[in-house]
């Protein structure tokens, strides 16, 4: 399998606070690669890093490379612009956009690659939402709020949005963290049918999520890297004494 | 016990002053109203309608002076909205962190500048300026347009829209600041995963987000220009005159007030100001209600 993403010596800070330290780790592509850990280990920071998110709060800085598809996206030349077009985000909380309707929620970064065609965005904000597992609830209100979706169904349609705009590289941050278990098993569903498309990067505190969704877990601890191998053997077979303390469940 | 009638006593301090406020618009109301009577009494309508302003036959109408605070006002506006959201947008989303006290804090000074030293300022610096450059080089390019005929006199309509405008931009600057910086973070950065730019985060985010807030901003800017009056008394030419041209003098009902009100001898000439000072108040609650409307509006929309 070709990686898509190699990160070698990632460090990020907020001020002087340190949160992620010297991480070095391949993602696969089309695979699922989960990131697990404790709260407060860097686990969001460093997906946010990964599509020069992270730089958008204020003292926050980066250090390292990222490299997608051969290309550091830190280099001099790289816009995070464009590199945000080609590594989408799904936030922790749904987080659609609250001025804009179903409708143009998806369609608000179709629009912004320069798609005017009322029929070619129609279709793409169609083919997003049934993708995302939602077409069926909104369809005869797509017109209406966003904010009038449940938080699954607002979840869903941050994944449409981001979808839609066919990037090569999802992040989630504990997409269903703030979720109930149906919705939570829906998002799951929805990443096993669209992983064959995608290369995913989830975040996750809860280890079953990992190892049902996942093909390589990564597991952190205060802001480093203690192991990162295919989930199965993470899960059966951890090298690292405090990775099997986090997944038999003795910290954290 | 004791927390309960403690409760009751703030409760009742609360209430009496907060009767105190109804009371005065009340009272305001009705002085107004009394003093009003023998102009109402004389002249009835006609007043809204005539342009006459002659103490010495006793002949008045205000229609020129509503004229002059409603155009002045607008002008102000005009030129003060988008200056206001520049210097807010700058301050709120694109200006470095550590510069931003500092700019905003010369924004909300200019607030407190007493308006009679911009009326100095607009009467020996601007007006001049105006005379010798804006106004002929307008005159020049645009003159075709009634809105930019006649002489450079320096002096009128086009100087009180400027500098009420430039008296307004504070308050509408500050406001609209705190207003975009109640913009989630949550919804900026899903703009920004999404690939937009800095500027795309703006407009189709953060404006959006904002526009009830800055109808409110809006708002106070222009209730405070139709009832500012020593600087637009300096500059705007007081003269009680309804023209196309912004370069011609013109009056507002606040600048007559401050300069007649010591001169009107007879009672129907004082009745008539006060029926003008009527007219201020029914103008600027007319205006809140209308922009009150459009807030809640608004939200109800979303
Ligand atoms: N906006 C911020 N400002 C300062 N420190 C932050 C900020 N966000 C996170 N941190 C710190 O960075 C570290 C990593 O946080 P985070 O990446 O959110 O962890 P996780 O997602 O694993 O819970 C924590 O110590 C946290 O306190
Ligand atoms: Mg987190």
């Amino acid at each position: 399998m070709a990686k898509k993403l190699v990160i070698e010596h990632l460090n990020a800070w907020f001020g002087a606070v340190q949160a992620i330290r010297d991480i070095t780790i391949d993602i696969e592509e089309n695979g699922v690669t989960a990131v697990i850990g404790p709260s407060g280990c860097g686990k969001t920071t460093f997906v946010r890093c990964l599509n020069r998110i992270h730089e958008v709060v204020d003292n926050a800085m980066v250090s390292g490379r990222v490299m997608l598809d051969g290309v550091d996206i830190y280099s001099k030349t790289s816009d995070p612009v464009l590199v945000r077009r080609r590594i989408g985000m799904v936030f922790q909380k749904p987080n659609p956009f609250p001025t804009m309707s179903i409708f143009e929620n998806v369609a608000a970064g179709v629009k912004l690659n320069g798609v005017r065609r009322k029929d070619r965005i129609a279709d793409t904000v169609e083919r997003s939402l049934k993708s995302a597992a939602l077409w069926e609830e909104v369809k005869d209100k797509l017109h209406k709020p966003a904010t009038t979706l449940s938080g699954g169904q607002q979840q869903r349609l941050c994944i449409a949005r981001t979808i839609a705009i066919e990037p090569e590289v999802v992040l989630m941050d504990e997409p269903a963290s703030a979720l109930d278990p149906i919705s939570t098993a829906r998002i799951e569903e929805l990443i096993q049918q669209i992983k064959e498309r995608y290369t995913i990067v989830i975040v996750t505190h809860n280890m079953q999520q990992a190892a049902r969704v996942s093909d390589y877990t990564g597991f952190f601890l205060l802001g480093e890297l203690i192991e990162f191998d295919r989930t199965s053997d993470i899960f059966t077979n951890p090298r690292d004494k405090r990775t099997e303390d986090y997944i038999t469940g003795r910290f954290g | 016990m004791k927390l309960v009638t403690g409760d009751r006593a703030i409760r009742f301090i609360a209430t009496i002053f907060a009767s105190v406020i109804l009371a005065l618009i009340v009272l305001i109301v009705y002085e107004l109203l009394k003093g009003s009577v023998p102009s109402i009494h004389k002249f009835g309508l006609k007043f809204l309608v005539t342009s006459t302003w002659d103490p010495v036959s006793e002949h008045f109408g205000a229609l020129p002076f509503v004229f002059g605070t409603i155009v002045s006002s607008v002008i102000a506006l005009v030129i003060a909205l988008p200056v206001s959201i520049g210097i807010a947008v700058f301050l709120s989303e694109l200006a470095p962190r550590p510069v931003r006290p500092a700019v905003s804090l010369m924004v909300e000074l200019l607030a407190a500048i007493p308006s009679i030293i911009y009326g100095l300022w607009g009467l020996f610096v601007m007006v001049p300026f105006l005379q010798m450059y804006v106004e002929p080089a307008l005159g020049r390019y645009f003159g075709f347009l009634p809105l930019f005929s006649g002489a450079p006199i320096g002096v009128g309509m086009l100087a009180g829209g400027i500098i009420l405008s430039i008296m307004i931009i504070p308050t509408i600057a500050a406001v609209s600041r705190d207003i975009f910086n109640t913009v989630p973070m949550l919804y900026k950065e899903a703009g920004f995963a999404l690939g937009m730019t800095r500027w795309e985060v703006i407009e189709k985010i953060v404006f959006p987000h904002a526009r009830s807030g800055l109808i409110g901003a809006v708002m106070l800017g222009f209730g405070r220009a139709l009832g500012e009056t020593m600087a637009v008394t300096m500059v705007i030419g007081n003269a009680p005159t309804i023209a196309a041209s912004l370069f011609a003098p013109s009056y507002t009902i606040a600048s007559v007030l401050a300069n007649e009100f010591t001169e009107a001898t007879t009672k129907l000439y004082l009745s008539s100001l006060i029926e003008l000072a009527l007219i201020l108040f029914v103008i600027s609650m007319l205006f809140n209600a209308v922009a009150r409307l459009l807030v809640i509006r608004e939200r109800t929309a979303k």
